[in-house]
């Protein structure tokens, strides 16, 4: 579905709203009454109450109304706001997330609880304090005859310093229709010393023949409501009664919903970049402009004639620039696509809060490195793994807060989540200080549900490495929110599908850390570059776990026609490029070319090439919109001589090596 | 050569709503996200309008109103003031502090387009 862009920005900018009220309510039961917080719970609900007015969301505009009339009177008062009214915060915040959601998929229905909503927070309110109602808006005048109107101006004299200019308003004036007997009268003027520079003296009149309603002609005086600067009289036609000149208040009932799609037409699908990155990168297009220019000309002196020895430094010194620009311009090409972490990590305040609470335990959670930038398309899938991970830890990680004391440790448990970047990785770490990971009971729930031997010793990498396996739970107890044993295998298998990896730590009695390695963008790949025949092809790096010579004994045939290639006593599928791809030309002899092995979830098999070639960042690029997909091809990237190599798909080509 | 306009809004929505309704009407639109960086926007763009928030991060519409009015290069520039207060109160203080005008969220895109062509003075209000 596409939408409508001020639509898509408005959602988008909602929802960052309702985090920043979360957060703001959340640190506001923290440090109880803490008044930037509430500040910021303030302008988040009333930049939402104006954008979801405007736009027509009415459902959304009543519930942010009545939290800010709550807001208001919160401000006003001193004292720090009770558990009940924080509750009822949250509450009003969890029902503009669904009736933003119920919005933003275009759904009509009525959400049950929302009436009872704006009641409970009105009962607050009122509790709170009293602050007067504001005045219900009057209805404009409206008439469509031609009429002729006298006019006289006599503006307020400070208007200038108001950035009112007499002579626009006349211009407005003129707008509406035929404007004549204009006259400056100048009786106003004082004497010379008395005479403020900047000052409106004169009193302008004129005669105005329209067919604009009264009210109109009113409007064009709308900011000057001083009494007795406007008179409008009406000669001949239109009504004639001293009205005041009706405030823009008056015209604006809520738009209904159908007239919302009046603030623009048009579509496609957004990303919200910071203007500083933007400001970047037009810098870096005019160096690399100039620099081009620099090349140009170079170029073009050598085409006159010019000496080839002396320019030729020059030239090699514009280029290497002109090189080191379009470097920096695709570093910061891919910036664009990255965003903080903190977008992620924002969220977990309340879903800690509330887990820990519906477990009877306290846990002060704490992020670490939240600027740090992720590939947009990470920072959208890590959430739900970071939420297992979380969850894991205050559900088996932390012990209940008297558990604790026993232990000599803190009442409140805590846990942090924290990012940081190393070389081209970024890392995601979840400590807790909770009871650590059991080894031996890990040993004996993996031999209850068949993952290990009775009589096999584990160190603890290998019993570790077990709760990632399907079907493996450790909790002595199945609660609410995990510890059925699906969830750690999922957490695994969502982290590997963004190229990452997942490492554990635990000190029984001291806590756990999990550490997720993920790769810095998805649009970059770290790659070995490999030949078969004539072509080149990139295989991600992290798949490969070795490479070796095949042996004439090392390659068996299996079942008449499919080869297998021996290792260590272990059998894998042998698969032979140049016939998978067909291409001519290749290393036909095992032993003369190279078996690259590659492994995916634990399956590996054999890739027969003619050789490796190097190691070196590869751009992805998609095929899937101009080609027919081919099993074992990921995409594609361009090689530094302007050939493009095809990226294998691990996964296919392992899947292909079971089937073959 | 079109009017320009300076548009302020922490809000990325009633900028954008703003850019679209002035555009349309062939106005030139930049944008600030709050007091602070509208002053500094004011001094490189040199608007014609300025349309302001009142509540905004950092520095707020009417600290933003009375730094512009204190800018001699910038004292005569029409600033409008967006509000959802009806209060008669709100006038006041903006008024005091030198404002233009208000606007009263929810607003139509028409009326917007209406009252910049009025302070403006721009001769085509009405078809």
């Amino acid at each position: 579905m596409t939408l409508d862009p001020v639509l898509q920005i408005f959602f988008d900018e909602a929802e960052e709203l309702l985090r920043l009220f979360e957060d703001g309510v959340l640190g506001l039961e923290q440090a109880s009454g803490d008044r930037e917080c509430l500040h910021s719970i303030f302008r988040a609900a009333h930049t939402l109450k104006g954008n979801s007015s405007m736009l027509g969301f009415e459902r959304i505009a009543t519930v942010t109304h009545a939290l800010e009339e709550l807001l208001v009177r919160l401000r006003a008062g001193e004292s720090a706001p009770s558990r009940a009214v924080i509750d009822a915060l949250l509450s009003a915040n969890d029902m503009l997330g669904t009736l933003v959601a119920r919005a933003r998929a275009n759904d009509d229905r009525d959400v049950p609880g929302v009436g009872a909503l704006i009641d409970m927070l009105a009962d607050h309110a009122q509790s709170v304090g009293h602050v007067a109602p504001p005045a219900a808006p009057a209805r404009p005048s409206v008439s469509g005859e031609e009429a002729l109107y006298a006019i006289r101006f006599e503006p307020p004299v400070d208007l200038l310093r108001r950035g009112l200019d007499p002579l626009r308003l006349m211009d407005a004036l003129a707008g509406l229709g035929e404007v004549s007997d204009l006259a400056a009268d100048a009786k106003r003027l004082p004497a010379l010393d008395a005479l403020d520079a900047e000052g409106s003296y004169f009193i302008f009149t004129c005669r105005l023949r329209t067919r604009a309603p009264r009210a109109e002609v009113e409007a064009c005086f709308e900011f000057v409501d001083e009494p007795g600067a406007v008179h409008i009289t009406a000669l001949e036609g239109g009504q004639d009664a001293a009205v005041p000149a009706p405030s823009l208040a008056a015209v604006d009932a809520l738009p209904s919903p159908h007239e919302k799609n009046r603030w623009t037409e048009g579509e496609t699908q957004s990303i919200r970049v910071a203007t500083e990155k933007v400001d970047r990168l037009v810098d870096l297009v005019g160096e690399l402009v100039i620099t081009q220019s620099m090349v140009a000309q170079i170029v073009h002196q050598l085409g006159q004639g010019a000496g080839a020895g002396e320019r030729l430094p020059e030239l090699q010194e514009a280029v290497a620039q002109m090189d080191r620009h379009a470097r920096d311009l695709e570093e910061r090409v891919m910036a664009v696509r990255m965003l903080p972490i903190k977008t992620v990590f924002g969220r977990f305040s309340r879903v800690v809060r509330d887990l820990a609470q519906s477990q009877g335990k306290r846990v002060s959670f704490e992020t670490r490195g939240d600027e740090t930038e992720l590939d947009k398309t990470v920072i959208e899938r890590i959430g739900d793994p970071l939420l297992h991970l979380v969850r894991n830890a205050i559900d088996h990680g932390i012990e209940p807060p008297a558990e604790r004391l026993q232990r000599g440790k803190p009442e409140a448990g805590r846990l942090t989540l924290g990012a940081y970047q190393q070389g081209g990785n970024i890392y995601i770490e979840i400590q807790d200080d909770g009871r650590g990971l059991d080894r031996e009971r890990i040993r004996s729930k993996g031999v209850d549900v068949g993952l290990v031997n009775p009589d096999d010793t584990l160190t603890d990498e290998q019993a570790f490495a077990l709760i990632w396996e399907p079907g493996f739970s450790t909790a002595a107890q199945v609660t609410e929110v995990s510890g059925r044993g699906v969830g750690m295998d999922v957490v695994k298998r969502n982290v590997e599908a963004l190229s990452g990896s997942i490492s554990t730590q635990s000190v029984a009695g001291r806590g756990t850390t999990f550490r997720i390695k993920l790769p810095l963008t998805l649009a970059i790949l770290e790659g070995q570059s490999l030949r078969v025949g004539g072509e080149v092809y990139i295989l991600p790096l992290a798949t490969i776990t070795e490479s070796v010579r095949p042996t004439t004994e090392a390659l068996k045939t299996v079942l008449g026609t499919r080869e297998a290639f021996l290792m260590r006593g272990e059998v894998l599928p042998f698969v032979r490029l140049h016939r998978l791809f067909r291409v001519p030309g290749a290393v036909e002899e095992p032993t003369r070319g190279l078996s690259v092995v590659v492994e995916h979830e634990g399956r590996r098999v054999a890739l027969f090439v003619d050789e490796l070639l190097g190691q070196q960042q590869f751009v992805i690029k998609s095929l899937d919109s101009n080609f027919h997909r081919v099993d074992g091809v990921a995409g594609a990237t361009i090689l530094g001589d302007g050939r493009v190599a095809l990226i294998l798909d691990v996964p296919g080509l392992v899947a292909l090596g079971k089937a073959a | 050569m079109s009017a320009r306009i300076l548009t302020v809004d922490d809000s990325c929505s009633m900028r954008q709503m703003v850019r679209a309704a002035l555009e349309a009407d062939g106005y030139e639109v930049r944008e600030a996200d709050n007091g602070e960086t509208a002053l500094a926007a004011l001094e490189v763009e040199s608007p014609d309008l300025v349309i302001t928030d009142l509540y905004m991060p950092t520095m707020d519409g009417l600290t933003l109103l009375r730094a512009i009015r204190e800018r001699p290069q910038h004292k005569f520039t029409p600033v409008l003031l967006l509000t959802t207060e009806h209060g008669e109160e709100m006038k006041q203080r903006g008024r005091a502090s030198g404002a233009t005008g208000w606007l009263v969220k929810p607003f139509q895109p028409e009326q917007l387009r209406q009252v910049v062509s009025r302070v403006l003075g721009a001769a085509r209000v009405r078809a």
